[in-house]
């Protein structure tokens, strides 16, 4: 499969409003606070990754644009729809998957499929699915219990179901965990190929550091639930003298360097930084360029 | 390029939506849709169709109680002149309870069958409503309640020759009325078990006892203490159950007694519906959809 380039889908309709636009997100939990402040924008057409440690803040972040998860502060708007009060217009051109959420396992997974098509409201079900089950290489799976597969096999599964209604806007939350390298490079390779053929919008959380690489134009880093740092990954890489986003993750995640002098923005000009870091402040974030 | 066009995503450019949805969709209410209540009932037959033990499951208990308390009656029908007086008093209560046992229990069951799949999260990431997936699981209860009530009344007329069919129309409104009664004590349990998780579960099965007293299904209300009549009176099952023997007693229809249970139907399912729909709020605040565990 060849190296896919940064999608180029986000040029078609230069005054498409954002996919996402974030502002002042926040998630407490009594006295913890998950996800602080955060504001972002995600323009649409694009793939955009959300980094960070465990407990950064990406699941949060990501229910709440869902609409799992209600924030205790701050706008959601995704497709143009406030997330917090009509989110069910936003709904049937969005779409969700995580290795997290299950399917039911008793339902064959071509009756699982049926199901989220009628929810999704499609015209031909049966078509879509076939169409699917073709693209994703689960015909031979259609009649087995959901709860029979293996991880790969799910993770194909879950992708068909969250592809179902052609979705605007696709959520992923870690979309190859758990897969062996050649699975995880198929699934990459997907995604991308889908992104690039519809022009849609992902917005994935991942903890892998080539598939956000390989997948993304722009990278949102979290920690401590807040943006740290965002920026396409060759800026990143530059802006941190590192050769691989692993190693940009490693030190903020170990609060180990700070970005070379001079290279990417000005850091009085990066806003939402930990003011507790070296360099750091505070401010929206924005991936609209 | 219109102004419209200038507000379409990459993706709607290269298929523009139309109302809202893509078009492989068909556009639907965003509000309510019946499409997607049958989609969660397909869901939940496929599960009842795959599992032969599950339907024989449905219909095991009911029978037994049928059958147990056949031969009570038989017994009494020598031995208590009130007995005597209406054979199938105590067959008519023991199958009309079922009714209200099975209605809150296959919602319950509907709603755990949710959790225990860890599916939630899938379903409200769809267009689904939660007033359309409580639709929904109404719906499957009254299958269940359906499936596993008919074939024990069957038995009755084999067995004991006891037609609960006799009872006409009237059937029809107690079946009704004890069915919501019992979705009133089932979206109430599967609000707790939302709120507090699967650890809870047990309450789908035994809450529903703490009813059985006061809802006079074996003895009129009169039996109970003076003090405890009000609280009976209070709650839809001892208007049916006293409808019940007033049709098999005295052949008449009490309009009182349906009008009573219908009311006090409206007022529970209304105040059942919303708790369950603020306990859903309030899971979506606390993030229990994600994580609907123990």
């Amino acid at each position: 499969m060849s190296q896919p380039t940064p999608s180029s889908a986000a040029t078609d309709t230069i005054d498409a409003p954002p996919a996402i636009a974030v502002e002042g997100l926040t998630k407490r939990y009594g006295p913890v606070t998950a996800v602080g402040g955060l504001t972002f924008s995600v323009p649409s057409g694009r793939t955009v990754a959300l980094l960070g440690g465990n407990g950064a803040g990406k699941t949060t972040t990501i229910s709440m644009l869902l609409g799992l998860l209600l924030p205790t502060e701050g706008r959601i708007r995704a497709l143009g729809f406030d997330m917090l009060k009509e989110r069910h217009r936003a709904l049937p051109r969005m779409n969700f998957s995580s290795p997290y959420v299950d399917l039911p396992h008793r339902l064959t997974v071509r009756q699982n499929l049926m199901v989220y098509s009628h929810l999704y409201g499609l015209r031909d079900p049966k078509g879509r699915i076939r169409e699917l089950a073709e693209d994703l290489d689960i015909a031979h799976l259609l009649n087995r219990p959901s709860g029979k597969l293996s991880a790969g096999q799910k993770t194909r599964v879950a992708l068909a179901k969250a592809l179902l209604n052609d979705p605007a806007l696709l959520l992923l939350d870690e979309p190859t965990a758990s897969l062996d390298p050649d699975t995880g490079d198929w699934i990459r390779g997907y995604l991308n190929a889908y992104q690039r053929r519809t022009g849609a919008t992902l917005f994935l959380a991942s903890h892998n550091m080539q598939e956000v690489e390989r997948l993304c134009d722009d990278v949102l880093i979290m920690k401590g639930g807040r943006v740290h740092d965002r920026g396409a990954p060759a800026d990143l890489l530059a802006r941190y003298g590192r050769g691989t986003l692993e190693d940009v993750f490693l030190d903020i995640a170990r609060d180990r360097t700070r970005p070379l002098e001079g290279e990417g923005q000005p850091r009085a000009e990066r806003p939402d930084r930990d003011p507790e870091l070296p360099g750091g402040g505070s401010g929206p974030e924005s991936l609209s360029e | 390029m219109s102004q419209e066009d200038r507000h379409l995503m990459p993706h709607d450019v290269r298929h523009p939506p139309e109302r809202g949805f893509s078009p492989i969709q068909t556009p639907q209410s965003v509000a309510f849709a019946p499409r997607r209540v049958l989609a969660i009932v397909l869901r939940h037959t496929y599960v009842l169709k795959s599992s032969f033990p599950r339907l024989l499951e449905l219909a095991y208990w009911p029978t037994v109680q049928m059958v147990l308390w056949g031969f009570i009656t038989t017994f009494f029908v020598s031995h208590s002149s009130w007995v005597a007086e209406a054979f199938g008093v105590l067959l008519a209560g023991v199958l009309l309870w079922d009714v209200m046992f099975r209605g809150n229990l296959g919602l319950s069951i509907s709603f755990m069958e949710e959790m225990w799949s860890r599916n939630l999260g899938h379903l409200f990431v769809s267009p689904l409503r939660p007033y359309e997936l409580v639709a929904s699981i109404m719906t499957m209860s009254f299958i269940r309640t359906v499936v596993g009530i008919v074939p024990a009344t069957l038995l009755a007329i084999v067995f004991y020759e006891f037609n609960i069919y006799g009872l006409g129309l009237p059937l029809v409104t107690f079946f009704a009325n004890l069915l919501v009664f019992g979705w009133v004590i089932g979206l109430l349990v599967s609000a707790m078990i939302l709120r507090f998780g699967l650890g809870a579960e047990s309450l789908a099965w035994v809450a529903i006892f703490a009813f059985g007293p006061l809802s006079g299904i074996y003895y009129p209300i009169d039996t109970l203490p003076g003090w405890l009549q009000p609280v009976a009176w209070a709650m839809t099952p001892a208007y049916v159950f006293e409808g019940m023997r007033a049709v098999l007693f005295d052949g008449v229809f009490r309009w009182d007694l349906f009008g009573g249970a219908v009311a006090l139907n409206v007022l529970y399912l209304g105040a059942a519906t919303l708790v369950f729909l603020r306990t859903f709020t309030t899971a979506r605040k606390l993030g229990l959809l994600l994580d609907v565990g123990e």
